[in-house]
């Protein structure tokens, strides 16, 4: 046991030590940038690829051939990060926070088409590193000496970028423009240049992390958002900006890891629990007793209040007389589209209602409640495994299993959200997305109970649902309710709470609204609505999978919003009819339909850094002038 | 020097600055003169590229640098010493003066450290203070100093006296005239007409993001209208 214990200790300080090479070159591009780099996942991705390549082509047996391989890699993925930042970012430090996540996001839809065509979608097993294929004998155990070498890289790197960050002009003004940028740019420091070098940096830590990681675990293409999510946690736990603290953080939470596994199988009160299964809960468990603690983390501190004006935003344009009649008309309309027979376009009918419901809850969290989730696909697909299980293992019948949807999507958020709403900004961004990817790999790695990577099959309903045309009236009647429920609810007193926290939390304090409570509500009823949306998402699909529930969906929601605009209660329904439609024509046309729609996202965030929506008012507001 | 002519600025949609004109000579301390709310601390920021100029321009020694961004500016030679100080908390005195060196102009000592703790006594004994716990005073001082070390040729320097204890004001308006002495031109945004009086040579006065009055301050002194648009009512 001791034994046991002390191996998978130093199993944890090895894996300890590439994430925090990942976490803190995300920390410190985001301390100067403020910009929450989520394609820092797919630099690490970037780096294992290269370095496999890099190292087949310098040779696998010879040292050099290897560390130029590792050494090269991180070197490339240094300059990728470098170019993202002048032709991608720079041109969108003034834009909306919500626009700089979304780009960097696209950047990750694109990095995992790319490497996907570059080297295929199998994984490749990586070299290992000659002179330490070996292994060391501790406590009866051999531990591989490249395990040991990797627990030096950690506090070595630690202590170099102490060294970089505290005694050269480049750290000097580093920490200075992570305090406050614009003095630093009025002192005469080119900013472009400090933000080039800083991200240079970011993605060289990042490269380098997935590189040396290379010989324990094989480059493959799901790597990007799992080390991206745990470098989340990483920061969300270290405190964001803190070099020191993403190290402890880091150590915390791979030690966890490993003891879960250490721990391995214990018999509690007659049944076996496997502990090395709970790995993701120790995560999760330790990241919320930080938060409830000191919610900015083990060494960070509170974000100082942005400098200059904020974006105000503008307000809610309420309904004219002649809205209702007219959505009503369009339910009407699109509930007379059966008579023209079955085909193709009832199953796109059925995506775009389940859709335009699942984006309109998202919307009712991002605009009126104001906080931005990357994770919201989260409650989407607990609804669809409520509504599935409910169905196939208890044998509920399809009516009950769908009221199982909401109910568990909103438990999760209402779970989840109390953590979520102790932050704000990109720091409840970050959280999302990390307990989505929490969800996601219980869901994966849960064979037993959720079916793993193969997901549920054969979700038809039976009985009266069972005719597709009467599922899509159902469906359509369902997501027209829960849509009209939140559009209700955003002109209610409850909306305007909402929107009152949302644009001045101190203010809305004073008279008396408790501002985390109401957000906090309003988190578990976005849950609830997409849970709903999920539940019907499986039984008109007939089966459901761990894709169901992941990242990339959570960003399809987005999309959805973000095409349609946020000011509009419209916009989400017509965000996710535009998408659902060009989504299936591009999967129709190309196997790398996730780089087109990252390059997309591109295009709209670099054309309308003020959105979409701005764009087309700004467009209106001329053509009346002209007129 | 400086000659600034009709600027509009803006904060987002708001207009603040409506027409603003301005001009300061080779070492000659100009002060901005105005009420709480005038544009005075707008328009020093407006000439460093800090707000949003819609029309106008700026003019330093024959360049225009009405639409170069703030780096450039401060390089060719302009320093800004904001209202609110912005000392860098978590860096120490050296490390804040550092974040301002910039490379020695022609014909001009440079300074440098010891320089400055030669004017700003204070300073030297505090070397390797955080700036976050630092006095008031003792960060007016550190944030002046900061500007000195990028060598600038005129310094824009947003209310220098205000919140000072009034030795520390004697101590900001000997410096001022040190500067001046070394071939420094100032310009500075004022509430205090006392403290306008001991160091300028002329003043503005903005109203509403105007220049309302230009002229020496023995003028000023003998405009009563022009004094009445800044006194407080
Ligand atoms: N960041 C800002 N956003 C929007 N409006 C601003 C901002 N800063 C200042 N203003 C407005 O611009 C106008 C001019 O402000 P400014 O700070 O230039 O005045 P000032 O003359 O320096 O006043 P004071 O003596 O109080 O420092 C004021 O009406 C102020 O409310
Ligand atoms: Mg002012």
């Amino acid at each position: 046991m001791t034994a046991n214990v002390v191996i998978q200790f130093l199993n944890g300080l090895a894996g300890a030590s590439s994430l925090f090479l990942v976490a803190t070159g995300l920390s410190i591009i985001f301390g100067v940038s403020r910009i929450v780099n989520f394609a820092h996942g797919s630099l690490y991705m970037l780096g294992m690829y290269l370095a496999w390549s890099l190292i087949a082509f310098f040779g696998r047996g010879s040292p050099f051939g290897f560390w130029g391989g590792v050494l090269g890699a991180a070197l490339a993925v240094g300059v990728a990060g470098a170019l993202v930042e002048m032709l991608v970012l720079r041109r969108i430090y003034r834009a909306p926070e919500m626009f700089q996540l979304l780009a960097t996001f696209a950047l990750v839809l694109v990095v995992k088409d790319a490497a996907l065509w570059l080297w295929g979608a199998e994984d490749l097993l990586g070299p290992r590193a000659p002179g330490l294929r070996g292994a060391v004998e501790i406590l009866g155990r051999r531990v591989p000496e490249y395990d040991l070498l990797l627990i030096a890289v950690g506090p070595v790197v630690l202590g170099l970028l102490w060294l970089l960050m505290n005694r050269t002009r480049w750290g000097t003004l580093v920490r200075a423009a992570t305090q406050d940028r614009e003095m630093v740019a009025v002192l005469g420091v080119d900013q472009a240049k400090l933000f080039t070098s800083v991200f240079f940096l970011g993605a060289f830590l990042a490269g380098l992390g997935g590189a040396l990681q290379l010989p324990r675990e094989p480059a493959n293409l799901a790597v990007d958002l799992s080390i991206v999510a745990d470098a989340f946690v990483v920061v969300v736990v270290g405190g964001m900006g803190s070099i020191g603290g993403a190290f402890l953080a880091a150590l915390l939470i791979a030690q966890a890891k490993a003891m879960c596994i250490a721990i391995g199988d214990v018999e509690l009160f007659g049944t076996v629990f496997s502990f090395s299964k709970f790995t993701l809960v120790a995560e999760f468990a330790i990241m919320a007793a930080v938060l409830v603690v000191r919610p900015w983390g083990l060494l960070g501190r509170p974000p100082a209040a942005a400098r200059g004006a904020g974006a105000v935003e503008p307000p809610l344009v309420p309904p004219g007389p002649l809205f209702w009649p007219a959505a009503m008309l369009a339910v009407l309309v699109l509930a007379l589209v059966p008579l023209g027979g079955e085909g193709y376009a009832l199953v796109l009918l059925i995506d775009i209602a389940i859709f335009a419901l699942f984006a309109a809850s998202l919307h009712f969290l991002m605009g009126p409640a104001g906080m931005v989730s990357f994770g919201h696909a989260a409650y989407f697909g607990l609804g669809s495994y409520a509504a599935g299980l409910a169905f196939l293992k208890l044998g509920w019948p399809v009516e009950a299993a769908l009221l199982a949807a909401p109910a568990i999507g909103g438990a999760g958020a209402l779970l989840f959200g109390w953590f979520c709403v102790r932050l704000s900004g990109v720091y409840l961004a970050m959280l999302t997305l990390a307990f989505a990817q929490i969800v996601w790999s219980v869901v994966f790695q849960w064979d037993a109970f959720t079916g793993g990577s193969n997901g549920l099959v054969g979700l038809w309903p039976q009985g009266w649902l069972k005719d597709r045309t009467t599922l899509y009236l159902a469906v359509l009647l369902v997501s027209a309710l829960g849509i009209f429920a939140l559009w209700r609810m955003v002109h209610a007193p409850f909306g305007y709470a909402l929107r009152a926290a949302r644009d001045s939390a101190l203010r809305a304090d004073a008279i008396g609204i408790d501002v985390r409570r109401f957000q906090w509500i309003g988190f578990a009823l976005a849950g609830t609505f997409a849970g709903l949306a999920g539940g019907l998402f499986a039984f008109s699909k007939g089966s459901i999978s761990p894709e169901t529930l992941g990242v990339a969906r959570s960003v399809d929601g987005l999309v959805m919003v973000l095409l349609g605009g946020v000011q509009t209660l419209t916009g989400p329904v017509l965000g996710a009819t535009a998408f659902t439609l060009l989504q299936d024509e591009i999967a129709r046309a190309t196997t790398y339909w996730r780089a087109v729609l990252g390059l997309a996202i591109l295009a709209i965030v670099l054309v309308f850094p003020m959105g979409i929506a701005g764009a087309l008012r700004i467009l209106v507001a001329r053509a009346g002038a002209g007129r | 020097m400086l000659v600034a002519e009709n600027l509009d600025g803006f904060y987002g949609r708001a207009q603040v600055l409506f027409g603003m004109s301005l001009s300061v000579g080779a070492g000659e301390v100009v002060v901005l003169l105005g009420r709480n709310g005038a544009g005075k601390s707008t328009t020093l920021k407006s000439l460093v590229g800090l707000v949003e100029l819609g029309a106008g321009s700026v003019a330093f020694e024959g360049t225009r640098i009405e639409r170069l961004p703030s780096h450039r500016i401060a390089r060719l030679g302009i320093g800004y010493v904001p209202e609110d100080r912005r000392i860098f908390t978590d860096l120490t005195v050296m490390e804040n003066l550092e974040v301002g060196r910039q490379p020695a102009r022609a014909g001009a000592a440079p300074w440098t450290p010891e320089r400055l703790f030669d004017l700003f006594p204070n300073l030297a004994a505090m070397r390797d203070r955080p700036g976050g716990r630092m006095s008031g005073g003792e960060q007016q001082m550190l944030t002046i100093a900061r500007t000195l070390m990028g060598n600038p040729r005129l310094v824009l320097l947003d209310e220098p006296s205000e919140g000072l204890a009034p030795v520390i004001v004697e101590e900001m308006a000997r410096t001022i005239r040190t500067l001046k002495a070394e071939g420094v031109s100032v310009l500075l945004a004022e509430q205090n007409l006392h403290f306008a009086r001991a160091v300028a040579d002329r003043a503005h006065v903005v109203e509403k993001g105007r220049s309302r009055f230009a002229g020496t301050m023995d003028a000023l002194m003998g405009d009563a209208a022009a004094r009445a648009a800044f006194l407080e009512v």
